[in-house]
């Protein structure tokens, strides 16, 4: 079986929602939609308040190449654009919509059949994917048509569908597979089109058998796709790991996965590129993993992008008192929710409530030098050496140490025998690193 | 409004702590210990209990009244330190060794470097070698107590197996010679069960259950271990294969003078050892070639404790310049 080789950890992989069936999520009075949902130019609204719009209507244009445009995920009027603050806490420019009944957008195919056959050319699937908003949702959503764009002089030889969804407590790639593998196998083999390539993967963790089997005996009227089993290891689904599983091949320090050969896009993403393409229809909801060993309704639900977190929290029934810890995706990488009256976006994956018991810190107690964050790291790096490097403040050494290749995992900090805030200093003194590597970029 | 929890990610954690893992290596150590208080009774308790609690309490002392600072004797260390420095002492050591011991491997090597994590030697090993060089006779009296398990009447030799080839290649025999007038040296006596030598090596049977117990709880890796075990084998093999009678072979290499205690339970302390695989490796191959060497030419019929003390010096250097490999190769710059 197939994985990644230097490094992971194997923390409990606690699917306790996956047998919660994709369920929609009522929709809630208001929906709120930041102009920034990916990595890039924030939109650009196209509406005034006081617009009346249909539920996938375009709200705001792409502020550049690497940019996507928002569409509505409700139908109702636009009350307000301006700040309101995120989950983080921080206030991003947002469109504001009263719901009013939920009225689509007539050019979207609503029907449940499956249109197998693409026949639009390369370039025409990446418009079409780039026109209706479509972003990564592995986690960093990064606009996909870009991705599907190589930079000239590098080129594709296979693309990876991820499904290995290693992150404990998720299930949302999950139930998408067993419920929706035909679409995904489609939207893989569309991708597979517009970027010319001739081998397509399905990567999925040995934790999912029932996923594999399902898949595997779809991809078989697929040409070229083929399902790959991999062992359960985090973070297998990091894009650099799952290329190493994948193809035995490693992405350069500082380099693209593209430098690989190899382009990595999410399930949900291979299913949004589906509904995209042969259905016309925007990527406004997705579906979204309400859970956590104190959650009683656990569920995976089909997810307006825009409705406020608490909204989620509140479906969730009753939780037990004290101090609890919010999580907008999985317990390693996931994103501390500060302001549950924060939306969600297009590719929000989950929410994760842990108790205080649970996801408590232990004081420090200093390193005893045990390497188990060297084993750990699954970049090679040396976890114990940066932290200490980045407490003095001793950027060069940090840099010629290849700090800035941390990919945030969070494997060292997980392992810690000592509760060292590992990966706390790293992720500061990566970002001043890679501040000075851009700004000597820019001197030559 | 609800209280939230705010810190970034990872969200949860391993549960190792530096407790646990001290707490490991004394369960592994405990079928060693069983062994050694079935063979050597009430002593093999006293020294045991004599090595854990003054460390403990060394290490309260000092902490507490010389340094004022909040003792740590919660994480264990101590108690595995003096554990294993009992362990490393011949079973008829009095009472106030130990404790010498004891007080030279807290107080001096472990404590005036900063504690857990800092210092640069093998505390137990120091202790040990410490009290080696100080009291030789002691330190080399192989002769077995009295228990209700060995008749003291007919506890033939005490000698190790090594310093009975030492004497014997001293007066003139060989190898072979040696090994057939001392029956107690078969290979399977030293394996399950075998008086003489320290009171934890009694049994390889015992240290290797350790072994796949400390590997199994993933609370050391075995690149250090195995190093050892492969360099000793390598180049006792070669020197044996060519001159059986001067020289003894990779089995009896492996199995006797605390090869297996020292490379299991010694040279994979933490703080003392590399931290990368490699690094490990290096430091392993290391320890098995002085080990050698020591004893193919040394004056001492053993050898490990102190090539581990010497790998110890060296790990500093190993650290710097031996890292893990990288994800990926560098292709550019920015």
């Amino acid at each position: 079986m197939r994985t990644f080789k230097i490094g992971g950890v194997h923390p409990h992989d606690k699917k306790i929602a996956s047998d919660c069936p994709i369920e929609q999520f009522p929709i809630q009075s208001k929906a709120y939609l930041p102009l920034s949902q990916h990595i890039g130019a924030p939109a650009q609204a196209v509406v005034a308040v006081g617009d009346k719009v249909l539920v996938g209507q375009l709200i705001a244009q792409a502020g550049g190449f690497v940019s996507s445009p928002i569409h509505s995920s409700v139908s109702g009027t636009v009350s307000a654009i301006g700040p309101v603050k995120d989950f983080t806490g921080r206030a991003i420019p947002t469109i504001t919509i009263d719901v009013e009944g939920d009225e689509w957008d007539p050019s979207i195919d609503r029907s449940p059949d499956i249109v197998r056959e693409c026949a639009l050319e390369p370039k025409e699937i990446i418009a079409k994917i780039s026109a209706m908003g479509v972003v990564g949702l592995g986690g960093a959503s990064f606009p996909t048509h870009v991705k599907l764009s190589p930079p000239p002089g590098k080129k594709a030889e296979c693309l990876i569908i991820n499904g290995a969804e290693c992150e404990p407590y998720l299930t949302s790639d999950y139930r998408l597979l067993i419920e929706h593998p035909e679409e995904i196998v489609i939207g893989a083999t569309i991708m597979m089109k517009a970027l010319g390539v001739k081998r397509g993967y399905i990567a999925i963790e040995e934790n999912k058998p029932e996923a594999i089997a399902l898949l595997t005996k779809t991809a078989a009227s697929y040409e070229g796709v083929e399902v790959v089993k991999l062992r359960k290891k985090y973070p297998q689904g990091g894009e650099k790991q799952l290329i190493d599983a994948v193809t035995g091949r490693r992405v350069p320090s500082m380099g693209l996965p593209i430098d690989a050969g190899a382009v990595v896009q999410n399930v949900g993403t291979s299913f949004a590129v589906y509904e995209a393409v042969q259905k016309n229809k925007p990527l406004f909801e997705g579906v979204v993993t309400v859970t956590g060993d104190c959650v009683k309704n656990r569920g995976n639900w089909l997810l307006r992008a825009g409705t406020p977190y608490q909204a989620l929290l509140d479906s969730a029934g009753e939780l037990p008192v004290g101090a609890l810890k919010l999580i907008s995706g999985g317990p390693m990488m996931g994103r501390t929710i500060v302001n549950p009256e924060g939306p969600t976006v297009k590719s929000t994956s989950a929410l994760l409530v842990l108790t205080a018991e649970q996801t408590s810190r232990q004081k420090e107690t200093g390193c005893i030098r045990c390497g188990k964050c060297i084993d750990a790291c699954p970049m090679g790096l040396e976890p114990y050496l940066l932290n200490k490097l980045a407490r003095l403040g001793r950027y060069d050494e940090m840099e010629a140490l290849k700090i800035a290749d941390c990919i945030e995992c969070g494997c060292c900090l997980y392992s810690c025998p000592a509760y060292m805030p590992l990966l706390d200093n790293i992720r500061i003194a990566k970002a001043e690193v890679i501040k000075r590597i851009r700004a000597r970029a820019v001197q030559k | 409004m609800r209280k939230l929890i705010v810190s970034p990610s990872p969200h949860i954690h391993s549960k190792d702590s530096t407790r646990s893992l001290m707490a490991d290596v004394l369960i592994a150590l405990s079928p060693a210990m069983l062994v050694s208080v079935f063979f050597y009774g009430l002593q093999a308790i006293q020294m045991v209990l004599v090595g854990a609690v003054t460390c403990v309490a060394v290490e309260w002392l000092i902490q507490k009244y010389l340094q004022k600072v909040k003792p740590t004797i919660n994480d264990l260390s101590a108690a595995v330190t003096g554990v294993l420095l009992a362990l490393n002492l011949p079973p008829n050591s009095p009472w106030w060794l130990t404790i010498v011991g004891s007080i030279v491997a807290i107080g001096v090597a472990k404590l005036t470097f900063g504690g857990l994590g800092h210092n640069i030697f093998n505390p137990a090993l120091v202790g040990r070698v410490f009290l080696l060089i100080s009291f030789p006779v002691l330190m080399t009296d192989w002769s077995i107590p009295a228990s209700w398990f060995i008749n003291s009447t007919d506890a033939v030799t005490g000698a190790t197996p090594l310093a009975a080839i030492n004497e014997g290649l001293a007066s003139g025999l060989s190898v072979k010679d040696i090994l057939a007038q001392n029956p107690g040296l078969s290979y399977s006596n030293i394996l399950f069960a075998r008086a003489g030598g320290s009171v934890g090596e009694i049994s390889g049977l015992a240290l290797m259950l350790g072994f796949i117990y400390l590997l199994v709880r993933r609370v050391i890796r075995p690149h250090i271990t195995i190093s050892i075990w492969l360099t000793i084998a390598v180049v006792t093999g070669i020197f044996w294969l060519i001159n059986p009678d001067v020289y003894t072979g990779p089995v009896f290499n492996l199995l006797t003078g605390g090869v297996l205690l020292g490379s299991i339970f010694m040279a994979t302390d933490y703080v003392t050892s590399p931290m990368a695989a490699k690094g490990q490796i290096i430091y392993g191959i290391g320890i098995g070639l002085i080990t050698v060497m020591i004893r193919y030419w040394g004056s001492y019929p053993e050898g490990v404790s102190f090539a581990i003390l010497i790998m110890n010096a060296f790990t500093p250097l190993i650290n710097k310049y031996i890292h893990p490999t990288r994800f990926g190769k560098e292709v550019r710059n920015g």
